[in-house]
């Protein structure tokens, strides 16, 4: 074989890498959708400050749009922001930030314009009613010029997406300049200020192409890196792990990295387990919304319309019962079809179809067919793989759909993430506000300088492509305005060179001081090799943390178990060992996924009641006791002392129902 | 084994400015054999099956081979990317062929507005760049508690 079937890494790892040390007044680490709405956003207002982009990947396809996506999922239109606070209050059973989400829904459209003006295609609907794709629909003109998109759901408006990600990340590149930014650079720890308490003052990370450690003193910070994937066993454990529904490569590395500054972070509790296409991880919203198709239990029962799933959705009121049923209840709904004996649940696309076909000529059905087929090859190539290898025409045969291993995200129908500050309005409560130096800094962490946006901003779900682009631009404004009023900061870091060289580069020490010892590279007493890791991680997520394996059910029990077994993980990423600069990503990749993780279900010990039913379980505290837990749970590591805290922190109203 | 390179059509990017597949995989997952100037998957239980470096590929020597723990063999879907459409075979097992086209872009690639000329006036409202200069009224909440 001319090719070697070599371990992992072409480019290996040295001893001493080469140092990078700069200094700006803005630093953005991250090259996804929010990150790229920073990236446009900022120059507007700091055209004169120094400013730098990091991205573990290249921006043109990084982030969770990188593959495209077949939708936007929140565009607000004639819609009122109102609403859409409503929508998503309702979605994440009651407990949300209001005043983030009604926020977002003020700007989000300027994005959505932005994209179309840009090229992307968007659908748009005829004076007739009928459907025109992103190229044909140009003659209705654009959405901002007032023409009617094509909506799936309330919220939702279909695209041709397959660029979405490279038309993004264009503008943002060239809003930014190629000189201010850094791919292929993974930042993986802040620094605080060395003077000033509770400060931010830089980040260190390294390049995954060349022997080299930055080290970059900041102003101000944006961190805005994604959610968490891949810290529960999947539900395919071999080649197709690579099969996240999120992308894979999200490392929880935004939680990490502002809590081990002693950012506050809220609902971490909180996790997304999307019900898709079994295995491929196709999207089923067109499915349900665009094609009007019904889930079918093994039975061939329509079982979310029966008298028995109605009474169980009593039992959540007024959640249950609002018009559109909160994604975690529908999962539980499924998983109660599943538990009884009664799966699998098909999507009856044959049915759906058929139906839609009767009103359709033959170019029509021709057509509905190709969008049907797109909604998947835009955002889940995989998926219409997956279809074409099980012979599976969706005419002509149903696919099983299920709920995935869960992921933890702020921007989709999940709300984890970092408590920030809300706009200063005299709407917004004072508890909402994060003040420094009595100014109020909107998408604040509760660590003075640092900011975050996207999956970052917990308490805020449903804001998605569009939404996290809109915050990303919000929050670029709010550094603008926090540079300018603090022009005098000087960043000065704790650590020296060699000690934050040493501390990026030590899986590489390790490697390199006893790699000698054994014949075989992975197996070795001195050390752990990062992928070993990330399989003693799932394994114990998986069982104890309400993984898939206990139909996402956990206890104060099994909590406690995995809650030690982290804390040996966590001693034992002292010892975590990389021989090239590829296996020193996953190296840090899984450190971050490891705090995250325990956040997680440090969160859940802590709120006494399953208040997302069908996300996961707390068997010791089943349903919801809104009396005690009508509240926020918050958390804070304190860098100092090395201790968490974790507390309540109060819901306030502000949209009426 | 996910995205799998032909080895008869890599020629490593060896007339280009950097490794197409390497530059674009957000998992840095495609690299180099600098000795055999041929690009492999390195880890492909960590491909997400984006078709990154499939689309990419400027000599079309990248194809995906379905997730072997669930995936059936004999299948393949293929993107052929222009400036204003992409065209996808979809082969399936049984030998069934589909085709179709979809738009991926409505401008010249490189032609997006940046609005790089546009600076913000007023840096203490909460209105965007563009908002601001198109005279957007922020909305209050309707009724509050």
């Amino acid at each position: 074989m001319a090719l070697p079937n070599k371990p992992l890494g072409e480019l290996k790892a040295v001893r001493d890498p080469e140092v990078d040390e700069r200094e700006v007044d803005i630093l953005i680490v991250g090259g996804g959708m929010a990150a790229c709405g920073t990236a446009f956003e900022i120059k507007k207002w700091a055209g004169d400050k120094k400013i730098l982009l990091c991205d573990k990947a290249a921006m043109e396809r990084s982030g969770a749009v990188a593959q495209g996506l077949s939708a936007i999922n929140t565009y607000i239109g004639s819609n009122t922001p109102d609403d859409y606070v409503r929508m998503v209050r309702n979605d994440l059973m009651g407990l949300v930030r209001e005043d983030l989400i009604f926020d977002l829904g003020n700007h989000v459209d300027d994005s959505v314009h932005l994209f179309e003006e840009w090229g992307l295609p968007v659908w748009k609907k005829t004076e007739d009613g009928k459907n025109l794709d992103g190229k044909k629909g140009l003659k209705q003109g654009t959405l901002k010029a007032g023409a009617t998109p094509v909506r799936t759901g309330k919220w939702q408006i279909m695209i041709n997406g397959e660029s979405y990600k490279r038309i993004v990340a264009e503008a943002a590149k060239l809003a930014l300049g190629e000189d201010n930014i850094i791919e292929r650079c993974f930042i993986v720890e802040l620094l605080l200020d060395a003077n000033e308490e509770n400060r931010i003052a830089g980040a260190v990370g390294f390049s995954v192409r060349e022997n080299k450690v930055y080290i970059i003193k900041a102003k101000t910070m944006m961190v805005a890196c994604g959610g968490a994937v891949n810290i529960y066993q999947p539900r395919s454990v071999g080649e197709g792990k690579g099969r996240a529904w999120y992308p894979v490569w999200n490392a929880g590395s935004t939680y990490t990295m502002c809590m081990k500054v002693g950012a506050e972070l809220s609902m971490m509790e909180n996790r997304f387990t999307p019900a898709r296409f079994k295995d491929g991880y196709g999207p089923v919203g067109a499915w349900f919304l665009l094609f009007k198709a019904k889930a079918l239990n093994g039975l061939g029962e329509n079982f979310a319309a029966s008298d028995a799933a109605k009474a169980e959705l009593e039992k959540y009121a007024p959640y249950g019962t609002a018009a559109i049923t909160p994604t975690c209840l529908r999962n539980h709904l499924m998983l109660f079809e599943m538990k009884e004996g009664r799966g699998p649940i098909l999507m009856d696309t044959v049915t759906a179809l058929a139906t839609l076909g009767e009103t359709m000529d033959k170019k029509e059905l021709k057509h509905l067919e190709s969008e049907a087929w797109e909604d998947f090859l835009d955002m889940t190539c995989g998926q219409a793989n997956l279809w074409c290898a099980q012979n599976c025409e969706p005419e002509k045969k149903n696919s099983e759909i299920m709920p995935t291993e869960p992921y933890l995200l702020g921007s989709h129908s999940g709300c984890c993430g970092l408590w920030t500050s809300g706009p200063d309005f005299d709407w917004v409560p004072e508890a909402y506000k994060i003040k420094y130096k009595d100014k109020v800094y909107n998408r604040m962490t509760t660590v003075n300088g640092l900011f975050t946006s996207g999956d970052g901003v917990g308490c805020s779900g449903h804001k998605f492509s569009s939404g996290s682009h809109a915050e990303g631009r919000m929050a670029a404004k709010s550094m603008a305005r926090f540079v300018r009023d603090n022009a005098d900061f000087v960043p000065t870091l704790k650590q020296t060179k060699e000690e934050l060289v040493d501390l990026v580069y030590k899986p590489v020490r390790t490697f390199l001081d006893n790699c000698e010892y054994t014949t075989a590279v992975n197996i070795n007493p001195y050390y752990i090799k990062p992928e070993g890791m990330m399989y003693r991680l799932m394994k114990a997520t998986h069982e104890y943390g309400a993984g898939t394996a206990t139909f996402y059910q956990t206890s104060s029990k099994m909590l406690e178990v995995v809650m030690d077994l982290l804390a040996t993980m966590r001693e034992d990423c002292e010892k975590m060992a990389a021989g090239d600069l590829h296996e020193l990503m996953r190296a840090w990749e899984i450190e971050h996924r490891i705090w995250t993780v325990e956040s997680h279900l440090r969160h859940i010990q802590y709120r006494k009641e399953t208040r997302y039913p069908g996300f996961y379980y707390q068997a010791d505290y089943p349903g919801q006791d809104d009396e005690n837990w009508f509240c926020f749970v918050n958390s804070k590591f304190d860098p100092a002392k090395k201790e968490w805290d974790v507390f309540k922190k109060e819901y306030i109203k502000i949209i009426p129902d | 084994m996910p995205s799998f390179v032909i080895q008869e059509k890599c020629d490593g990017c060896k007339g280009g400015d950097k490794t197409a597949c390497m530059y674009i995989c957000p998992n840095d997952l495609m690299v180099l054999d600098p000795n055999a100037m041929k690009a492999y998957n390195q880890e492909p239980d960590q491909c997400w099956e984006c078709f990154s470096c499939v689309k990419i590929c400027p000599t079309q020597a990248i194809e995906v081979r379905g997730y072997a723990d669930f995936v059936p063999l004999g299948s393949s879907i293929m993107p052929m990317m222009g400036t204003e459409d992409v065209m996808w075979t979809c082969k399936f097992r049984n030998g069934l062929i589909k085709r179709f086209k979809f738009p991926i872009r409505t401008t010249p690639e490189g032609q997006a507005n940046a609005y790089a000329d546009l600076q913000g006036k007023d840096l203490d409202s909460e209105l965007l760049s563009t908002e601001e200069a198109d005279g957007y009224t922020l909305k209050k909440p309707i009724a509050t508690v």
